[in-house]
């Protein structure tokens, strides 16, 4: 998938136009908010575990060089290969070349967002591998050539009308009359495809929730198995993963559960969180020969040290996008990356440049929802105000919008023009709305009384007030 | 090359080296002796109230268990199991000592000890340990429990001894780690398979089992 975030405007338009898709959003939006809330309600210690989390990862951050080592050591140790990728470009390669050591020609997957941003399945399939995505969200998009629009729920802008339609068109082996009276026939067909699959595949590719550097384990949360198939029945097993998902210790990997599950979808624990560390064992009846991690930087280790360092904290729960309106109004795809919302907003400009996703931190309305649902604490909000300073350094904004900040800058720094400004403003605009009370268009701000009108002023403004009222208190 | 360039680069963002030995030393002893972080009140109870809060969330994830007086009363339960679901009584079991002694000739059961096929739909596993505070089985992998038969069949009924519910994660790890560290492979199984990607609404069995059944031991057997 192509980037688009230089478009995401015209996205967004486009968005909150598409009926199905409000429809979708419609549907979930309320669900997530209200699910986690009543997760929290069943664990006073919730708010305390957040600064727990909080603090475990910036202890990690903080030494992150040594745990990255001692991580690689007791991979090998226990039998496994880390492939260390600075680029995007060098994890492709060395995916791609340990299925090409195993014979590979197909590969299933789990569900994985760093497989989605260095975009894998696209080049395995250049190269004569074919990926097989296996979780159901994430199985549809595959078959109708969709990026995810949401890292935990990758199918959520669908509608059940799309699944049916899908599944008739590409699984014509089966009959064309068939009927999908539930929501579970869906699941059923989809799983008897995918059985197959799992059986066949040759080598296992997953992502990682957390990294153990005490053990060289790498651990995935899943609710629906298939990510447990994948790393158990091929013969080969692939980690694709970030720097950033290390933790030390399996107590601090605990601690970390415990607020994931919760922020993510209100459950307390997911269904299956598993542990894995290197391959087949002597007396193992089952399991992956080999076990390899690729571990990617990808711009990942350029944070340390800078105000974006935070960001690095993101066990990726989805909670900032759940409880966002920008999110909630525009869905997913509008984005253009393969991280929407606001932490995606924070990370994509890290990712691929400012230059590129300069338009996402704008994409804010600065409410403040999401770093009061960040189960490590994320200052999100300051962030995108971040990138917006270094957005408007590099001259990066469009003109109309670069000019009016210089504009209002000029006035706010000089607090005596501000109220005269204002106060000229205010009896200019009493004075023309007098008659209606209000203005159906002003200039300069046709967008916003397209949609509503502009109250008139009525009489002095706020400045001009306070100050008569603290000289009468006097 | 990749190696040195990302470790460098965390240095450099550090504003330092590598670390010097002193607190090396220090990070290693953390890892050495892991310190534990707040653990829920309601992981801290005692032993009939974890049995009681741990099937109590089994059941609010979807499974069920039930207990039973000793080890020898699993054949019995499982065939009226696999009856009430109207499911015929062939299983496969894992290749573990509690549930290979056990007196399985006494019923009707067809059972194969083993790795589980495609084709089972049911099966027999011994779990490690149950933790209560979720209503979490800890199933590690190793020559007596296969993997595959944790997730391959649609039906999963699971032996649990009653002494082996502890009241949080941490507690079950401890006594993995004395019996020897981690083995390749450790599930921690909170209900049945289940998956919300069509139009956020709860199915189970995604892709693993549609039924999770737990068994609790309460005597030695």
């Amino acid at each position: 998938m192509l980037l688009t975030t230089e478009a995401f405007k015209q996205n967004a338009t486009g968005a909150m136009a598409d009926a199905g898709l409000q429809k979708a959003l419609a549907r979930a939006k309320p669900q997530f908010a209200k699910k986690r809330q009543a997760a929290m309600d069943k664990l006073p210690e919730f708010e305390a575990l957040r600064e727990t989390a909080k603090n475990i990862k910036n202890h990690t951050i903080a030494n992150l060089d040594f745990y990255l080592e001692t991580y690689a050591a007791a991979v090998e140790a226990s039998g496994g290969h880390v492939h260390w990728c600075a680029t995007a470009d060098d994890a492709r390669q060395a995916v791609l070349k340990i299925c090409r050591d195993a014979g590979a020609k197909t590969v299933t997957k789990g569900k994985s967002m760093v497989t989605e941003e260095i975009h894998l399945n696209d080049y395995l399939e250049a190269n004569g591998v074919t990926p097989v995505e296996t979780d159901l969200g994430e199985y549809i998009l595959q078959l109708r050539r969709e990026p995810p629009s949401h890292i935990i729920g990758p199918a959520f802008h669908l509608n059940r009308e799309d699944w049916e339609d899908t599944f008739r068109k590409v699984h014509t082996d089966l009959p064309a009359d068939r009927v999908f009276r539930e929501r579970r026939d869906i699941l059923t067909e989809a799983r008897g495809k995918l059985r197959q699959q799992f059986l066949a595949a040759d080598v296992g590719i997953t992502g990682a929730n957390f990294l153990v550097a005490e053990t060289g384990s790498s651990v995935i949360v899943t609710n629906e198995g298939n990510g447990d198939l994948t790393q158990t029945l091929p013969r080969v097993h692939v980690v694709v993963t970030g720097i950033e998902k290390i933790v030390p210790t399996i107590e601090d990997t605990l601690a970390l559960l415990r607020v994931l599950a919760r922020s993510a979808t209100g459950q307390d624990m997911s269904v299956y969180t598993t542990f894995s560390t290197g391959g087949r064992r002597a007396g193992d009846p089952d399991g992956p020969q080999e076990y390899h991690v690729v571990l990617l930087d990808n711009g990942r280790s350029g944070m340390v040290g800078t105000p974006f360092q935070d960001m690095l904290r993101c066990i990726r729960c989805a909670a900032c996008m759940n409880h966002c309106p920008v999110y909630g109004a525009v869905g997913g795809h509008a984005y253009g990356s393969t991280y929407p919302g606001p932490m995606g907003a924070v990370l994509t400009p890290m990712l691929v440049g400012v230059e590129a996703a300069g338009q996402l931190p704008n994409a804010s309305t600065f409410c403040g929802k999401c770093e009061s649902v960040c189960p490590v604490k994320i200052p999100l909000p300051n962030m995108m105000r971040h990138w917006r300073d270094r957005e408007f350094e590099r001259h990066l904004g469009p003109p109309a919008m670069r000019y009016g900040l210089v504009f209002w800058g000029f006035f706010a720094r000089r607090p005596a023009l501000y109220r005269l400004g204002t106060r000229f403003m205010a009896m200019g605009l009493g004075f023309l709305g007098a008659k209606r009370g209000r203005f159906s268009y002003l200039a300069f701000a046709g967008a916003w009384t397209k949609a509503r009108d502009f109250p008139a002023p009525e009489g002095t403004s706020f400045f001009a007030q306070y100050a008569a009222r603290q000289k009468a208190a006097r | 090359m990749s190696r040195e360039m990302i470790i460098g680069a965390v240095q450099r963002g550090l504003k330092r080296g590598p670390l010097p030995a002193d607190q090396k030393a220090m990070l290693a002893g953390r890892m050495a002796r892991p310190p534990r972080h707040l653990i829920p009140a309601r992981g801290q109870l005692d032993h009939e109230a974890r049995v009681a809060l741990f099937m109590m969330y089994v059941e609010r994830e979807f499974g069920t268990a039930v207990r039973l007086p000793g080890l020898a009363d699993v054949p019995a339960a499982v065939a009226d199991y696999l009856a009430r679901q109207n499911l015929a009584p062939a299983l496969v079991a894992s290749p573990h000592p509690d549930l290979e002694t056990l007196p399985f000739a006494d019923t009707m059961l067809n059972v194969r000890f083993g790795v589980s096929s495609p084709r089972d739909a049911v099966s027999l596993t011994h779990a490690f340990a149950g933790i209560a505070e979720t209503g979490t089985l800890m199933l590690p992998s190793g020559p007596t429990r296969p993997t595959s038969n944790n997730l391959l069949p649609d039906n999963a009924l699971v032996v649990l001894p009653a002494a082996m519910i502890f009241g949080c994660y941490e507690d079950a790890f401890d006594l993995l780690r004395a019996a020897g560290g981690m083995p390749r492979n450790v599930m921690l199984v909170t209900g049945p398979s289940r998956s919300a990607d069509i139009e956020q609404t709860l199915e189970l069995g995604a892709h693993g089992p549609r039924r999770l059944h737990i068994m609790i031991i309460d005597g030695e057997g």
